[in-house]
């Protein structure tokens, strides 16, 4: 198999950062294998949420943003009949080609066209809020859900993948200038990145 | 100025391209009426007060939308998909609501791929 390489360069810096003993956030690189990308067509939709089911397990709600992780996959909805689904592993991308047909929808391989960037810590939901105007406390936004937004034309996609964990998604050739950026907003609550 | 996205939420205009008057109807594409195209394209009453525009959620899910605003108080009335109710489905509770005022359209007749 291929090394992939990160899109990150000397940017990912590993270590402590910022001003505090103890960090508020952690950043890493997850690197997932497979980023793949199902639309259904119109109607279409809990047909595709079952070949989600069967190729992945995850059971995803049927509601604007529902998603699920287990076990190194996740998926949700970012969009009306829209999903992105995530496996730490590769080939996933062919397992969703398999599961949905021609009459469901679509499936894109988007595993290099993404990066994806993780965010966790005490401070995350912090950090996020200079970049997004939208409500990242849990109650708005609930464990598993996505959301899809933007930072200056970086279009992202985030995944809330526990209480204080955030799994954001990039297009690669903004994923350095959003890592950059992310780091220096981590600044002033202090972060690890691992 | 905040649009409730059916899908999303609501979220800052900046998340919005504007993509212009929901009101005109575009002629057949095989008309040959000059004056039907020219109004199409450029006639607009440009109202100062209730409007009917087309936007789109671009920094976000990327819908279309018909959302109803008000010229002069930027007051931003109901939002539902352009797309009508093929993505009925797919709409926030809150979304819902205001979507049963307007009415429905038909779902759209998109062929299924490889017909
Ligand atoms: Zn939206």
């Amino acid at each position: 198999m291929v090394e992939r390489e990160s899109p990150l360069g000397a940017a990912y810096t590993p270590g402590r950062h910022g001003v505090a003993d103890k960090p508020g956030a952690q950043i890493s690189e997850p690197r997932p294998g497979s980023i793949v990308e199902i639309v259904a067509w119109p109607g279409s939709e809990k047909a595709a949420l079952a070949a989600i089911k069967g190729a992945t397990g995850l059971t995803l709600p049927d509601r604007p943003g529902g998603g699920a992780s287990k076990a190194g996959k996740s998926a949700f909805g970012f969009a009306p009949g829209r999903w992105l689904v995530i496996d730490q592993a590769e080939g996933l991308g062919p397992a969703l080609r398999a599961a949905v047909d021609s009459e469901t929808g679509t499936v894109t391989d988007l595993s290099h066209g993404r990066t994806a960037i993780r965010i966790e810590g005490v401070r995350a939901e912090w950090v996020l809020s200079k970049f997004f105007a939208i409500d990242f406390s849990v109650e708005a936004f609930p464990v598993g859900e996505g959301r899809s937004t933007a930072h200056h034309d970086i279009f992202t996609q985030i995944q809330r993948t526990g209480d204080d964990r955030f799994d954001v998604y990039v297009f690669r050739s903004f994923a350095r200038a959003f890592w950059t950026s992310l780091c220096h907003a981590s600044e002033e609550v202090g972060y690890e990145v691992s | 100025m905040r649009i409730p996205c059916p899908y999303c939420g609501p979220r800052d205009v900046g998340e919005f391209t504007y993509q212009g008057d929901a009101t005109v109807t575009r002629p057949d594409p095989a008309s040959t009426d000059q004056d039907g195209w020219n109004r199409y394209v450029y006639d607009r009453a440009n109202p100062a007060g209730k409007h009917s525009e087309v936007w789109q959620h671009s920094g976000g899910c990327r819908a279309h939308l018909i959302v109803e605003r008000d010229t002069l108080t930027h007051a931003v009335g109901a939002v539902r998909y352009a797309r009508g109710s093929a993505t009925k489905a797919a709409a926030r509770p809150a979304a819902k609501a205001a979507a049963k005022k307007t009415s429905p359209r038909k779902p759209a007749t998109r062929a299924k791929a490889g017909k």
